[in-house]
């Protein structure tokens, strides 16, 4: 109760000034727009259950967007932080790339990655994986680094190879900090989903919102971005989950301390 | 006195032997006529930075060797260069007979400072790691550290994860996993720099006992006098950076086991005032 106690109350709380402020057209009036414009939450609670067939027809597609596209992330990011990790050349050779990349508004690559792959799920992937595979390699690559020199100076006079090293010591101290961008990742990879949906596609949340929106059906616009919204704390929830059953030692403390 | 008997550097543990690497176990592990380390004229700088201006060391086998100093002052530095980790700028460096790197990283084992068990990992398997590093199967590896946890008052705790150990529990399994590298030289960093000062003299009559019984030759290096001479058979001071030796004094013989009685005893208290007046001098 006192944990969940807070949240709740504040939801509750702003919803009930939302239907109290659409019952009254305040919103619309002030903005000069037809009432029927501005859903009152009973509206879109209605929409979320007279179009529930719809809404989870274009939620799995986009869930389904959503974990391959996380799912190559993860293995790339992991993968370029372990390379950059092992070579301190490409380190210094392609970490500025790779917050350069961060720098490329998605918006601006979306349509043109369409062009390119066309409008089935490749163009949602690359856009997803963009967006996630940031943070998950330089989390991990931050884990990687953060492993006390004494411990690998040990490691060392412990005839430890460079493989026992890293998978015995430094891959199990960089899992929380992998799970660190891993619920970052988690959590953005559903907007890179909308952008890819939006860019070009026939289904989708993403999709399904273009076309309320265009068709001024604003309770089931917002109907979707509920869904939206929750499909992406189920998501961290789960990753948050994950991270407690295979990573629960936590960061290990370094000699920074 | 169990200092300069020429006791062979061997495998304390036969178990441990088959274990380890094949090169190792006729060549590191051989008792030898010489000395177990000797520096000679060893002198390092790191660029400008002048660590060490001039060292010579001679430990016999089995001799424990304290290194105090003023902190800073250059003796973790000290260890690395004997370990092989570190190039040493000027002067020789031989362990166990080889003055190679590779072979000196073969001989030594390194405890450091603080006891960076891995969290994830329960005692038993933080205690083995060396034999796990080396190819040895989680069953192989604890089946030959067990022993271990038992000889050293360690027994029930083999499964118990770091997070849930004292301070000097963890130091313990540390010294554990540095043994059981079976490595016949120990390079003891300010061992028990972090624990609390009761601790501390507790794992220091520990230590003492668990030296005793293991014939290994030992570089320890502390800050603190009382506990560097209390442990070792003799104990060099070093200046303040860029360390040279002052002072060389030997722990009185022979020596009673408990800490209290050996701590108050005049000769050994003569001795420890000869080491501080060593370091102060040195320091003014």
């Amino acid at each position: 109760m006192r944990r969940w106690g807070p949240p709740v109350a504040i939801v509750l709380l702003l919803l009930g000034l939302w239907q109290l402020a659409s019952s009254l057209d305040v919103l619309a009036n002030a903005l000069h727009i037809e009432p029927f414009l501005v859903p009152s939450p009973s509206d879109i609670a209605q929409s979320l259950w007279t179009d529930r067939s719809l809404l989870l027809d274009n939620g799995w597609v986009t869930l389904q967007e959503v974990l391959a596209g996380f799912a190559v992330s993860v293995a790339a990011g992991v993968g370029f932080a372990v390379v950059l990790h092992v070579s301190p050349t490409l380190r210094r050779a392609f970490y500025p790339l790779l917050v350069a990349s961060q720098t490329v508004p998605i918006v601006v690559v979306a349509p043109i990655l369409v062009v390119w792959l066309g409008f089935g799920i490749g163009p949602k992937l690359a856009i997803i994986a963009l967006i996630c595979f940031f943070p998950i390699t330089v989390n991990t690559l931050d884990g990687l680094r953060s492993v006390d020199p004494d411990l690998l100076k040990m490691m060392r006079t412990l005839d430890a190879s460079r493989w026992r090293t890293l998978s015995g010591v430094e891959a199990p101290t960089a899992l929380p900090y992998f799970f660190s961008g891993a619920k970052i990742a988690v959590a953005v990879a559903v907007i890179g989903a909308v952008f890819g949906e939006w860019a070009g596609s026939s289904s989708g949340l993403g999709h399904l919102i273009q076309q309320a929106s265009a068709q001024l059906e604003t309770a089931l616009t917002f109907a979707a971005v509920v869904v939206l919204s929750v499909l992406a704390i189920l998501l961290f929830g789960l990753v948050a989950v994950l991270e407690r059953r295979v990573a629960w030692w936590g960061p290990v403390p370094t000699g920074d301390r | 006195m169990r200092t300069t008997s020429e006791a062979p550097v061997a495998e304390p543990q036969p178990v441990n032997r088959a274990l380890r690497r094949r090169e190792d176990a006729t060549d590191a592990a051989m008792p030898r006529a010489g000395a177990a380390v000797e520096v000679d004229a060893l002198a390092h700088s790191f660029g400008d930075l002048e660590v060490i201006a001039r060292l010579d060391l001679r430990l016999s086998p089995g001799e424990v060797r304290g290194i105090v100093g003023p902190s800073g002052c250059g003796k973790s530095t000290l260890l690395e260069l004997v370990s092989g980790l570190r190039q040493q700028s000027t002067g020789s460096i031989a362990v166990q007979g080889s003055e190679k790197p590779r072979d000196r990283l073969g001989s030594c084992a390194y405890m450091p400072q603080r006891d960076l068990l891995l969290p994830w990992l329960p005692a038993i398997d933080n205690a083995a790691i060396a034999l796990r590093n080396r190819g040895a199967s989680r069953r192989e590896a604890r089946r030959a550290a067990h022993p271990l946890f038992e000889r050293f008052g360690l027994a029930g705790f083999e499964g118990t994860r770091p997070s849930e150990l004292s301070g000097g529990m963890r130091q313990r399994i540390a010294f554990l996993r540095t043994l059981l590298a079976g490595k016949p030289v120990l390079l003891l960093d300010e061992p028990f720099a972090s624990l609390d000062a009761i601790t501390r003299a507790e794992m220091q009559e520990w230590l003492a006992e668990a030296l005793a019984t293991e014939s290994r030759s030992v570089i320890l290096v502390s800050h603190d006098v009382e506990e560097a001479l209390y442990l070792s058979d003799r104990m060099t001071v070093l200046s303040p950076r860029p360390a040279r030796a002052v002072a060389e004094v030997s722990a009185p013989a022979p020596r009673a086991r408990p800490r209290l009685e050996t701590v108050t005893d005049p000769a050994f208290t003569a001795a420890r005032e000869r080491a501080l007046e060593a370091l102060t001098e040195a320091s003014r």
